[in-house]
This record gives structure tokens, sequence and C-alpha cells, in this order.
């Protein structure tokens, strides 16, 4: 046996990891970058599965923007509130500062309130069918398409079409705001959870055209808006808008709702 | 031949002919993972010229000045492995501390092709084919070349193919390796180049 070049091999391959060692070891300190101490302990208490739910390049991105402030604390999707509290509290601030909000679809025209103008035979993708003529199939131009665009996009399994539209699954939904990037008709937004009124309509067209294309599309009569004693309700553009802030929940909106626009979330 | 022409050989040889995704079936696992959108892809093709490059030359300096004297040749890969992980780690740390704005667009890519066998196959290969120092850097480059042009056009395809209505059985990751598949045979009409 060649005890001299088992030994020239074992020392080398020794000697090199050594040396590598060493060489990274010093590298570290020389090329060390200051960080954030509070970055560091973000990352350790988010859940690390990269998923990019957030929006950021993995969770060491996510711990990045939350200590510049460009991301809230609540921004985890996953880790939900739990997670939020103890970055809060690396942070320092109050994660009641936040509220759990929830996306909400602006649109009741579903199969039995709204019709179809034309069979659509298309891809089946919101974006593919809006361009098609008229806006999409739907016989109301601003309602949702049902093809399920955002049903693709949501990563919890939280939107689904019931009866032709998309609909928010409440509990599931961590308000990541993907599904509001990519509707084509610009129909979801981001509500507070427990908003309990709601306009189901974002339809702009004026009242004769809405009574055509759907049973309960909002006309912009404007009978919430001089009801509402709280001043939260607006009508801009023919459709009626809750500010959810103002808000307080008394339900005149809906009574006096000719349409049946406004609805009661419980 | 001139060093010029087989420089160019060389290249043309290993960016397109025998590609390395498509006819070597190195590197496969970020060519299926990271094709989703072509930003990310071309991220990947970026990081991957930048570290096959790098290591082409560090492993050949050492296979030169420090394997062959001590007639270790038979340790190359085990060596090739400590070194080419060590250099990527150390580049990172590089780059981060002054080149930020390099760093960031690598983003975690870099650290994910630490030891592809791509990264690994491009070093043996050069000292398998006998390849000089700076040989080996020009293979190295074009190889890497090659594997950016590859997972680029995959990328394309798989963007355009979100609107085609997939028969179900095929939808995910069969279809992507049946397109990968006819990428392969697409590119075996390079073969007649040279």
């Amino acid at each position: 046996m060649n005890y001299g070049a088992m030994l020239t091999a074992v020392l080398l391959i020794g000697i090199l990891g050594l040396l590598l060692g060493l060489f990274l070891g010093f590298a570290a300190k020389i090329f060390h970058v200051e960080t954030d101490e509070r970055e560091d302990k973000i990352i350790e208490t988010l859940p690390g599965n990269n998923c990019g739910g957030c929006g950021y390049p993995g969770c060491s991105g996510l711990a990045a923007a939350i200590v510049k402030g460009e991301a809230p604390v609540n921004g985890c999707p996953v880790g939900g509130e739990t997670v939020a509290a103890k970055v809060a509290e690396i942070m320092g601030v109050e994660a009641g500062d936040s509220v759990h909000m929830v996306a909400y679809v602006k649109c009741a025209g579903n199969c039995e309130t709204a019709e179809k103008k034309y069979e659509y035979h298309g891809e089946a993708d919101c974006r593919m069918a809006g361009l098609a003529p008229g806006g999409g199939d739907k016989s109301c131009v601003y309602g949702c398409l049902g093809y399920g665009s955002c049903v693709k996009e949501c990563q919890f399994d939280a939107i689904h079409i019931v009866k032709g539209i998309a609909v928010v699954d409440k509990e599931a939904c961590k308000a990541c705001g993907k599904c509001v990037e990519i509707c084509p008709k610009k129909l979801i937004e981001l509500v507070p959870y427990d908003a309990e009124y709601l306009v189901a309509c974002s339809s702009k067209d004026k009242g004769p055209d809405v009574m055509k294309s759907c049973k309960t599309g909002c006309i912009g009569c404007g009978l919430c808006m001089k009801n509402c004693e709280a001043g939260a309700v607006t009508v801009s553009e023919l459709v009626a808008h809750i500010d959810q802030d103002k808000c307080v929940k008394c339900g005149v909106c809906m009574e006096k709702c000719p349409r049946k626009t406004i609805i009661h979330e419980v | 031949m001139s060093t010029l022409t087989e420089l160019l050989v060389i290249a043309v040889g290993s960016a397109l002919v025998s590609n390395v995704v498509l006819s070597q079936f190195y590197g496969l696992c970020p060519f299926l993972g990271v094709s989703k959108q072509l930003k990310t892809a071309s991220g990947m093709g970026v990081a991957v010229i930048f570290v096959i490059t790098l290591s082409s030359l560090v492993a050949g300096v050492i296979y030169k000045f420090l394997l062959v004297p001590f007639e270790l040749e038979y340790l190359k890969t085990i060596v090739f492995i400590l070194v080419i992980a060590a250099l990527v780690q150390f580049v990172e740390m590089f780059l981060k501390k002054s080149v930020p704005s390099l760093y960031q667009s690598l983003g975690v890519y870099l650290p994910l092709i630490t030891t592809n066998c791509a990264v690994l196959g491009t070093a043996l290969t050069n000292v398998q084919e006998e390849y000089s120092i700076f040989y080996g850097v020009v293979n190295g480059f074009a190889t890497a070349a090659g594997f950016a042009i590859a997972i680029c056009i995959l990328a394309g395809i798989r963007e355009k193919m979100r609107y085609n209505d997939i028969p179900k059985p095929f939808r995910g990751m069969p279809i992507v390796l049946i397109t990968a598949g006819l990428m392969a045979i697409a590119f075996c009409g390079f073969s007649g180049l040279l």
C-alpha cells in the first residue's frame, strides 16, 4: 500500500478545507454588513416557507421591508395574527393598529340576477374574456365575469365561483391582495373583516341601463346617501360606496335601497 | 485552426450544439423549477453565467497548480465541490458588501446554484477535455449562456402556455416536461452547425 499517497490526499483535503473555512470565516468578518438586529429577529419569527404570499421575495425580503417600514407588521398572510403580534413586539408597535382585512367582490350579478349577452367560447380566463366584444359575455360591462382568474391566483383557496360570480370565503382570506390585482374589472376591494353593510355593485351605468342588465345593480339614486346619518355612504359615478370607518352599522342604507344592492354580511 | 476559431467552435459547441440542459441533462432542477416567469428565469440565467464562469476559472487553477503536481487528479470531484461551494459563499458575502444592487438582483438564486450539477459538470468537463484555464473559462461562459438561453425560452413558452386549454392529465409539470423534450429535439437541429 502506498501510505505516502494516502497521506498526501488526506492532508491536501484537510488543509484545503481548513484554509477555506478560515478564509470564509475572516471574509464574513471583513464583509460583515451592518444589519438591523430587528431584521434577524423578524426572520426567526416568520414561518420561513418563503412562499412569497406577501409579495416580497421570501421571508427575509419581507423582514427587510418591515424594518424599513415599507410593509405592515402583519404583512405575512400565512403567519396570521400570532406572527403579527410577535413582529409588532419586535418593532415596538401595537399589533392592534392594523385592522383584519378581507377581500370583497363588489358584484352580486350572479346567473340568477344578471344575464349573458352571448355565448363565449374562448379561454376560461377573465383577463381574456374581458377583451371580448362588449367587455365580455356578461350583460353588465362592470360585472364579475366568473371565469375565476382570482380563484387561480388565490394561494389560500379563499375565493370560489358561486352561481357564476366570485365569492370570498372570509375565514380563509388572508388579504394578500393578489385577487385585487388580477381582476380585470377591478371588482375586488379589501374591507374590514367586521364590515357589515357592503355595496354589491360596481356599475357606473345609468339607471335604466342597469335595470336592463341586472336585477340587483346600483342605479345611483342616492337614497342610501340621503338617509345615512353618519355620512358614511357616498354616491359617485352612479355607484354607492360605504366608508367603513364612518359606518355605524345601523342598516338604514340597506332598508332604503330600492334595488337590494346593499347587503348585510354577518 | 487559429486560436480564435478554436474558441468560437468551443463556444458554439457548448452553448448550442451540446446544450447543457437540453442535450446533457445537467441542471434540470432549476431549469424546470425557476422557469415559470421570464423575469425570474433571466435572473437565474445571469446568476448561472456568473457562477459557472467564475468556478471554471478557480477549478482550472486548483486543478493545474494543486492537484496535478501532487498527482491527486482522482480527488477532483470532491475538491471541486469544496472549492466551488466556498467560492459561491464568498462571492455572496463580497457582493452583499460591495455591490448591493447586483446582490439584490441575483437574490436567492446565487446560493441556490452553489453545487448545482451544471456548475460541477462544467468544471469536470473542462478537465476531461484537457482545456487550458483560459479555454475552460470560455467553455464555462458558453455553457452557462446555453443554460440561460434554454431557461429563457422555456419560461417564455410557459408564460404563453398559461392561456392554453391543456387536457387535464397534462396540466402542470407533464406539459412542461413535454415542452422541454420538444425543445431538446429542436436543439438537435444545431448539431449540423459544426
